[in-house]
């Protein structure tokens, strides 16, 4: 075969296969939509579930899911930050730097319902926290910091080291080096990274059944005071999430619209995520030209 | 005068402050990290081993036997916990959906890096990042809904198996495949390819011969996570696989993963009995498989980066 | 120093006065009012209700209902991490559990039946078929009466409330055959209603028009057979505590065990009310008629 020929056939070879994940994706979202859509209205997004009969909502569920998603990611991110820079600027190649990597990618390989129950038995029985907001954004955190870690660490690793060379020529210390000039450059690539993970955790259930728990108690929306037990910023109350509701809808669910809650939550959820993307992609892309002046 | 010059120049400037405090403050995020994934291993440890030291069961059975049935002792006056169908379940359910997931993960990669990048930015970047929001669980009621039923029109039988999970794996484990692998691909420098291209090569004999030879560690990573979540994916698995203590006859014959047994058994089972311990066992089994994969393919990435 | 620094250290002193200020006007009234309750999610909707209800009566006191499991729930209240543990069986069924170190509840009875696919052709089997086909000696429908379709099985989780109470009343003791596992109710009846062939089993409350409820001897599995003990495949749902709870863990079982719950919430949700019942079963299978051994 002469390489021209090889060269068209494996070019379209590609296209077929680029184009098959998108037809996946969008035969996915578009059962997830078109089976959910039906049952999304402004009541049902904003009015609490109901245990046993019809017409219930998932307004808290709703918000308890954004408010984790941003108390994980505050927790989350520094130190995941933290944990990339040093992998990636500091850390000598040895055994040990060669150990904590591969302790990374054994946490990330670990089942959710594993972490889990490890946060259960650490954050809600042995500290205290009952079962709540914050034990569940800490789950998460464990569950989250080796992705968000090794997508750091390589959005790092990638950009060149002409830039690095560059900053030390400059009289800049290494740390003013990474702060100012590596980092804005791999904050297109470290947003992605932190989608990515945002993704994961706006949809993990399995890790907050026993840590941020299955019940949702109303939610008094005019109450802004975090220590209230009912005010929605309290991080010590329980928070059953989006994902956590249609697993719970899906096993035990008795309410007689069950089938539709379930497929209005999930196209919901999906939708959130979208929305969400679009928006870090946008804010992301203001930050890249305000960062480097490009 | 001269003394004060001398104390100027030996202080620590601002900048070294800054220097030092920067790098133990990420130091310590990542001694963070090490010391929270050490003390989760020791606990699954201290958990998973107390089936075989306190509760006497025999290393070998556990490995070998082929029933499930914590509660029931066998004729030997032993617990009947042979782990075999699930770990069998596992590696099988893993292994397949890596083989799927691989060749679509990586042709995804290359044409969003190599053939078009500007589409590859802008539809299956998206696309990709979709496709990691869409939760298990979401992921798990299609499968049951759209993926079993069609199983089990095409190929009979009940329609849970392995057949199922792999298609589901297929679909979560990859996106995590493929951005890793673009990473892996954007990594390699831009001199290699117009060197290649130079000698007159075809764009996809740069590819082929260069490109994917210098990014194969990088690849492989990529796909070493991708089994490592297939592995550890619970909820989706467990609602297609049909959860059936079994050795897997074929692969539309309900079959287990070791996650979707511990995840279904777990809240029913007490702190600290045998039955308990015994999950926890099972926990184990996967992170010490998930350890022999990571070296493994550190092996392989080594020598990749040798012969490069 | 810099105007960027003033405005962060002015940032900070209002966060600070913000939260001493939210702290000082937090309602106090909620701090030591709490119960937890963790375990069955089969009893968890009912829990999760009767303590709405109660919260709402009862104001500055605060019902938190988990789910996690009768396992959990169980050895959650025997070490004392919460107050309430919700069960689906007693626990003296339950390996790992002190029994003397709990006091039981029981605040309502639910019924569990067979159920088939309805395209089975089966509506009835006696105990000895039902045997025969969870312990794998009859593989295909004919053989009990139906059309030509293979068996399929589908079971609870091992040690989940349901499968521990069909296996010993239901199957006289005897174990089910390895075969498929789902954790929740909800998953059984869905999968039994797609699955040609397919048997398993559910509480009353979980039957619909999309599967098919089997009759025993020819019993029917009514709430009315249960009270008589005529459907012998049923359980208590338990509400475990310690043996000295707390006030309000008590108060809140009392409400869920008074004749508003028990008539409203409970019926409701598909249970039968506890006063109904003209037996009463103890942790080992022994039948009493109520009145002569009541708790």
């Amino acid at each position: 075969m002469n390489p021209k020929l090889s060269n068209r056939i494996a070019i379209s070879v590609l296209y077929v296969i680029s184009g098959t994940i998108i037809v996946i994706l969008a035969a996915l979202l578009g059962y997830i939509i078109i089976s959910g859509l039906p049952a999304i209205n402004w009541h049902f997004l904003t009015s609490p579930a109901r245990a046993f009969t019809s017409g219930g909502g998932i307004g808290i569920q709703l918000f308890n899911s954004f408010y984790l998603l941003i108390l994980t990611m505050l927790i989350s991110f520094p130190i995941a930050l933290g944990a990339g820079i040093y992998l990636n600027e500091y850390a000598k190649q040895n055994w040990v730097t060669a150990l904590v990597r591969t302790a990374i990618e054994i946490l990330s390989s670990l089942p959710s319902v594993v972490v889990g129950l490890f946060g259960f038995l650490i954050f809600v029985v042995q500290f205290d926290f009952g079962f709540s907001i914050l034990s569940g954004a800490f789950a998460l955190t464990f569950f989250n910091l080796p992705l968000l870690t090794r997508s750091i660490e390589e959005a790092l690793a990638a950009v060149p080291n002409a830039q690095r060379e560059g900053g030390l020529a400059l009289g800049l210390s290494k740390w003013e080096t990474v702060t100012h000039i590596i980092v804005p450059a791999a904050l297109p690539a470290i947003l992605t990274g932190v989608i990515l993970s945002a993704g994961r955790i706006f949809g993990e259930a399995a890790a907050l059944i026993f840590t941020a728990g299955q019940s949702a108690p109303a939610l008094n929306f005019a109450d802004w005071n975090p220590f209230n037990m009912t005010s929605p910023l309290n991080p010590m109350r329980p928070a059953e999430t989006l994902a956590v509701h249609i697993w719970k809808i899906n096993s035990e669910g008795i309410m007689p619209d069950a089938k539709a809650i379930s497929s209005g939550s999930s196209a919901v959820l999906v939708i959130s995520v979208l929305a969400f993307n679009l928006l870090a992609r946008f804010v992301g892309k203001r930050l890249f030209k305000r960062l480097t002046a490009s | 005068m001269n003394n004060q010059l001398k104390k100027q120049l030996l202080k620590r400037s601002k900048a070294a402050k800054l220097e030092r405090l920067g790098k133990s403050v990420s130091f310590l995020a990542l001694m963070l990290i090490t010391v929270t994934v050490f003390a989760i291993i020791i606990f699954v440890a201290s958990k998973g081993f107390s089936t075989f030291f306190s509760n006497h069961v025999s290393f070998v059975d556990f490995i070998t036997g082929k029933n499930w049935n914590p509660s029931v002792t066998n004729a030997k006056g032993q617990p009947e916990v042979g782990a075999l169908p699930m770990i069998a379940g596992s590696f099988i359910v893993t292994i397949l959906s890596a083989l799927v997931a691989t060749p679509f993960a990586i042709g995804a990669a290359i044409f969003m890096t190599e053939i078009s990048p500007q589409r590859g930015a802008k539809i299956l970047q998206p696309v990709i990042e979709l496709l990691v929001g869409i939760p298990s669980v979401v992921y798990g009621f299609i499968g049951l809904t759209v993926i079993v039923p069609l199983t089990r029109s095409l190929f009979g039988g009940s329609g849970f198996g392995i057949l199922s999970g792999t298609c589901v794996l297929f679909v979560m484990i990859l996106p995590t495949v493929t951005s890793m692998s673009v990473d892996a691909l954007r990594a390699v420098p831009r001199y290699y390819r117009e060197a290649a291209l130079a000698l007159g090569a075809t764009q996809w004999q740069t590819i082929y011969k260069v490109i994917l030879r210098a990014a194969t560690p990088g690849m492989l990573t990529a796909i070493v996570f991708g089994m490592a979540r297939a592995f550890g994916e619970a909820l989706a698995v467990q609602m297609v696989i049909g959860n059936a203590a079994l050795l897997p006859t074929s692969l539309v014959s309900p079959a287990s993963t070791l996650t979707s047994v511990l995840t279904t058994g777990i809240g029913n089972t007490v702190m600290g009995s045998l039955q308990n311990n015994a999950l926890w066992s099972l926990a184990l089994v996967l992170l010490v498989m998930s350890l022999i994969f990571n070296l493994v393919i550190r092996l392989i990435g080594r020598k990749g980066a040798m012969s490069k | 120093m810099s105007k960027a620094r003033w405005i962060e250290i002015l940032l900070v002193i209002s966060i600070v006065i913000l939260g001493g200020w939210a702290y000082q006007t937090r309602q106090v009234s909620h701090t030591n009012q709490t119960i937890t309750a963790v375990g069955s999610t089969a009893l968890q909707p009912l829990v999760e209700a009767a303590g709405e209800d109660y919260a709402g009566q009862h104001l500055g006191t605060f019902v938190n209902v988990q789910g996690g499991g009768t396992g959990t729930g169980l050895s959650q209240v025997q070490e004392g991490a919460v107050d309430i543990g919700n069960a689906d069986v007693f626990a003296e069924q339950q390996k790992g559990i002190v029994p003397s170190r709990l006091r039981d509840h029981r605040v309502a009875v639910v019924g569990i039946t067979p159920i088939v696919n309805p395209k089975v052709g089966v509506s009835h089997l006696t105990t000895k078929q039902l045997i025969a086909i969870f312990t794998g000696r009859v593989t295909n429908w004919s053989q009990v009466g139906g059309h030509h379709q293979k068996i399929v099985i589908l079971n609870r989780a091992q040690g989940s409330g349901t499968r521990t109470t069909f296996e010993q009343y239901g199957l006289n003791g005897h174990r089910s055959i390895a075969a498929q596992e789902q954790d929740s109710s909800g998953m059984v009846r869905q999968i039994v209603a797609t699955t040609p062939g397919a048997i398993s089993y559910v509480g009353f409350s979980y039957v619909d028009k999309t599967v098919r409820a089997v009759s025993l001897n020819s019993v029917a599995p009514t709430n009315q057979n249960v009270t008589t003990n005529h459907w012998k495949i049923w359980s208590y749902e338990h509400m475990y505590t310690g043996r000295q709870p707390q006030p309000l863990a008590t108060a809140f079982i009392h409400y869920i065990q008074s004749a508003k719950i028990q008539k409203t919430l409970v019926k409701q949700l598909g249970y039968i009310s506890i006063s109904e019942m003209k037996i009463s079963r103890d942790g080992h299978g022994t039948i009493s008629q109520v009145g002569s051994s009541h708790e």
